[in-house]
């Protein structure tokens, strides 16, 4: 399992747009991936569990991966988040 | 039966086909329980599948006309369709409960919606409450055997008919396919009108009761240059309708060999022929019909078409979306012009008596400084990827001009220092007040162009609403009073070696045309549809003949009418809109 924490950057925070690309980004791995935000855990391969977080500017979130493919999964959402300017 | 359905004349042209319903079907869902489970999971599976089949069409429809950046929005309404935690809710409510897939999908849709309702600080979650609509209205549109219209699932040619164009229809259209508009509401400046102008395609609109007349598939005669509809037309009706339709073709068919064409006169004088556009939706239609630039960008309905103001980098991408499809070609971008007569929703505006003379425009602008600004350094920032001129709406004053100019400078030095990459910019001024256009020659020593404004310049010259019918008949546009103040405008700008522009109706106004071409205006913008006609037009004048007309008629006219009569004269064939 790996797990990582971002601090969430953009003034619009996690909106539609990158949501979707972070789930698209999730979906291409086996491995379980989540999203934490203050007490509440989504699966990061459904956007409407993404989307109900309504995560915003400054928010401190936390990235789990759990899988034969985490590292690789852990990467590919990293990357995205920084792609799209959600997280340095 | 035969009937005839009279509204607004609002896009030029007869067309004839079957009538498609662009109108939500009842969507009422009845709650079953259920006894084969397999069978209703099968169900709720296909309606998945049939519902991302539509939303892909139209992803690709939107992308093709819009851009990847706009067409954004299906992708998360894909994933939505393809979501894990959606999909399993679903599938248990429909196990647990055993009721049928529909109402499982209702209970899980209005789950999500108070948690999204329940994020009241996070407004932009808020607004995916109306994906989540989108998104659920196909899906169980599907489960009950029914396809929801959209214009980007139509497959062979048809008249739309609906209540009301809305704008975000334009990402769907396929002028391969739809004929015309027909809508129950709206006037000649409604978002309908515009956007069939724009496509070049025969619209009427205001016929109270078309989607309540015209059955789906019917019949149907759109005459957009009368402002009529025949129901279900006798064969001799259809026989000419055909005859004008392909006249119509071969009049289009003509006209689009001049799409890569420079526009010169018949005498080798250059003019530059641009277009007028609302929203970077109208990008296409600005290609297709060949303008060299855009004259106007409006920016209102960035603003009109949000819920809250649109934050600066929302305001960023759009201009430079624009600008940069259009490049090396200039960009006129137009500061907010909104006002007492266009409210938003979300900011607080007094009440005012007389909106049209109240708080608009600039002066609305220079009030509310922190709008302008972040309007300003969008703007700013966008002019890096391509040619931006930045143009000021109803300046009146030079003092109004010169504040408005050194927020523009404040702002593009605050980024200099940012070093945010930015191009060259001209920044100019809308002359639609009759004081700015007496004292034209005064503003011209400081702006870098001019830009004609004639639809408001025309109003406050004869202090007529044009929308009011009373007296509309006072906006005229060949008045001899409106033809001097325009040419005392090109006069002052070419002395002071600046060009002069005009983006209202005028400038694609057969009978204007050859009078402004006299007067030696420099560039012409008008609505995309109007380009073509414009070009051919120009190209069978003599630009030099027509200065004696255009010194005959500011010397001698008193009249529109006489005016009319010297056009027709000095160049036969020309008719009146």
């Amino acid at each position: 399992m790996e797990k990582r924490e971002f601090h969430v950057t953009a003034e619009t925070g996690i909106h539609a747009r990158p949501a979707t690309l972070l789930v698209q980004a999730a979906s291409k791995f086996n491995s379980e991936v989540s999203l934490q935000y203050q007490d509440k855990s989504v699966n990061l391969k459904s956007i409407m569990g993404v989307m109900s977080l309504g995560v915003g500017q400054n928010a401190e979130i936390t990235i789990t991966t759990d899988g034969d493919d985490e590292a690789d999964a852990m990467n590919a959402v990293a990357e995205t988040l920084k792609k799209e300017g959600l997280s340095d | 039966m035969r009937a005839m359905l009279k509204g607004i004349a609002a896009s030029d042209g007869v067309v004839c086909g079957q009538a498609y319903r662009l109108v939500e079907p009842n969507l009422n869902v009845e709650r079953r329980s259920i006894t084969n489970l397999d069978s209703e999971l099968n169900r709720f599976h296909q309606a998945l599948e049939a519902a991302v089949s539509d939303i892909e069409t139209i992803k690709t429809r939107a992308t093709k006309n819009l851009g990847a950046d706009s067409a954004q929005v299906f992708s998360a309404h894909i994933a939505m369709l393809q979501d894990p935690e959606l999909i399993a809710a679903v599938e248990a409510n429909i196990k647990d409960k055993r009721i049928n897939a529909e109402s499982a999908l209702a209970d899980v849709a209005t789950g999500y919606e108070t948690t999204l309702q329940g994020l009241t600080d996070n407004p932009y979650m808020q607004e995916r409450i109306t994906d989540l609509h989108d998104v659920t209205k196909r899906l169980t549109g599907h489960l009950l055997g029914i396809t929801l219209p959209d214009l980007a699932l139509v497959d062979h040619p048809v008249v739309v008919v609906t209540h009301d164009l809305v704008p975000s229809d334009t990402v769907s259209v396929n002028t391969k396919y739809i004929l015309g508009f027909i809508t129950d509401v709206g006037g000649r400046t409604s978002h309908s009108s515009i956007l069939a102008r724009n496509l070049n395609l025969p619209a009427v609109v205001g016929t109270q009761n078309a989607t309540e007349q015209i059955p789906d598939g019917g019949t149907v005669i759109l005459n957009g240059t009368r402002g009529n509809v025949i129901v279900q037309p006798t064969v001799d009706e259809l026989a000419a309708a055909r005859r004008d339709m392909q006249e119509r073709v071969a009049n289009q068919q003509r006209l689009a060999t001049l799409r890569h064409h420079e526009t010169t006169s018949k005498d080798g004088v250059g003019v530059m022929l641009a277009a007028n556009i609302g929203t970077a939706s109208d990008l296409p239609s600005v290609i297709e019909n060949g303008a060299e630039a855009i004259g106007l960008m409006r920016t209102e309905f960035l603003y009109m078409d949000a819920d809250q103001l649109p934050t600066e980098d929302e305001q960023f991408n759009v201009y430079r979306q624009v600008v940069q499809s259009m490049a090396p070609r200039p960009v006129v971008i137009r500061t907010l012009d909104i006002g007492g007569d266009k409210p938003l929703p979300y900011l607080k505006t007094k009440h005012e008596d007389n909106p049209f003379m109240g708080e608009r425009a600039i002066r609305q602008s220079l009030a509310h400084q922190d709008i302008f600004r972040s309007q300003l350094r969008a703007l700013l920032r966008a002019s890096a990827f391509g040619h931006l001129r930045i143009m000021f709406p109803m300046i009146a004053t030079l003092d109004e001009f010169r504040q408005a100019k050194a927020i523009y400078d404040d702002e593009r030095s605050k980024l200099t220092t940012a070093q945010v990459p930015m191009g060259k910019v001209k920044v100019g001024m809308m002359v639609e007040v009759p004081a700015a256009a007496m004292l034209a020659d005064r503003f011209a020593q400081e702006v870098d162009f001019m830009s004609v404004g004639t639809n408001d310049l025309i109003g406050y010259t004869m202090a007529a609403d044009r929308t009011n019918q009373d007296v509309a008949y006072l906006y005229q546009p060949y008045h001899p009073a409106i033809l001097r103040l325009v040419d005392r405008i090109i006069h002052a700008g070419h002395a002071a070696g600046i060009p002069v522009a005009m983006c209202g109706e005028m400038a694609g106004d057969p009978i204007a045309v050859p009078l402004l071409l006299g007067m030696g205006l420099d560039e012409f913008s008008m609505s995309a549809g109007a380009v073509l006609k414009t070009r051919e037009l120009i190209s069978q004048l003599n630009a030099h003949d027509l200065q004696s007309l255009v010194e005959t008629a500011l010397n001698s006219a008193s009249t529109s009418q006489e005016v009319i009569t010297m056009v027709q004269a000095a160049v036969p064939g020309v008719l009146q809109k």
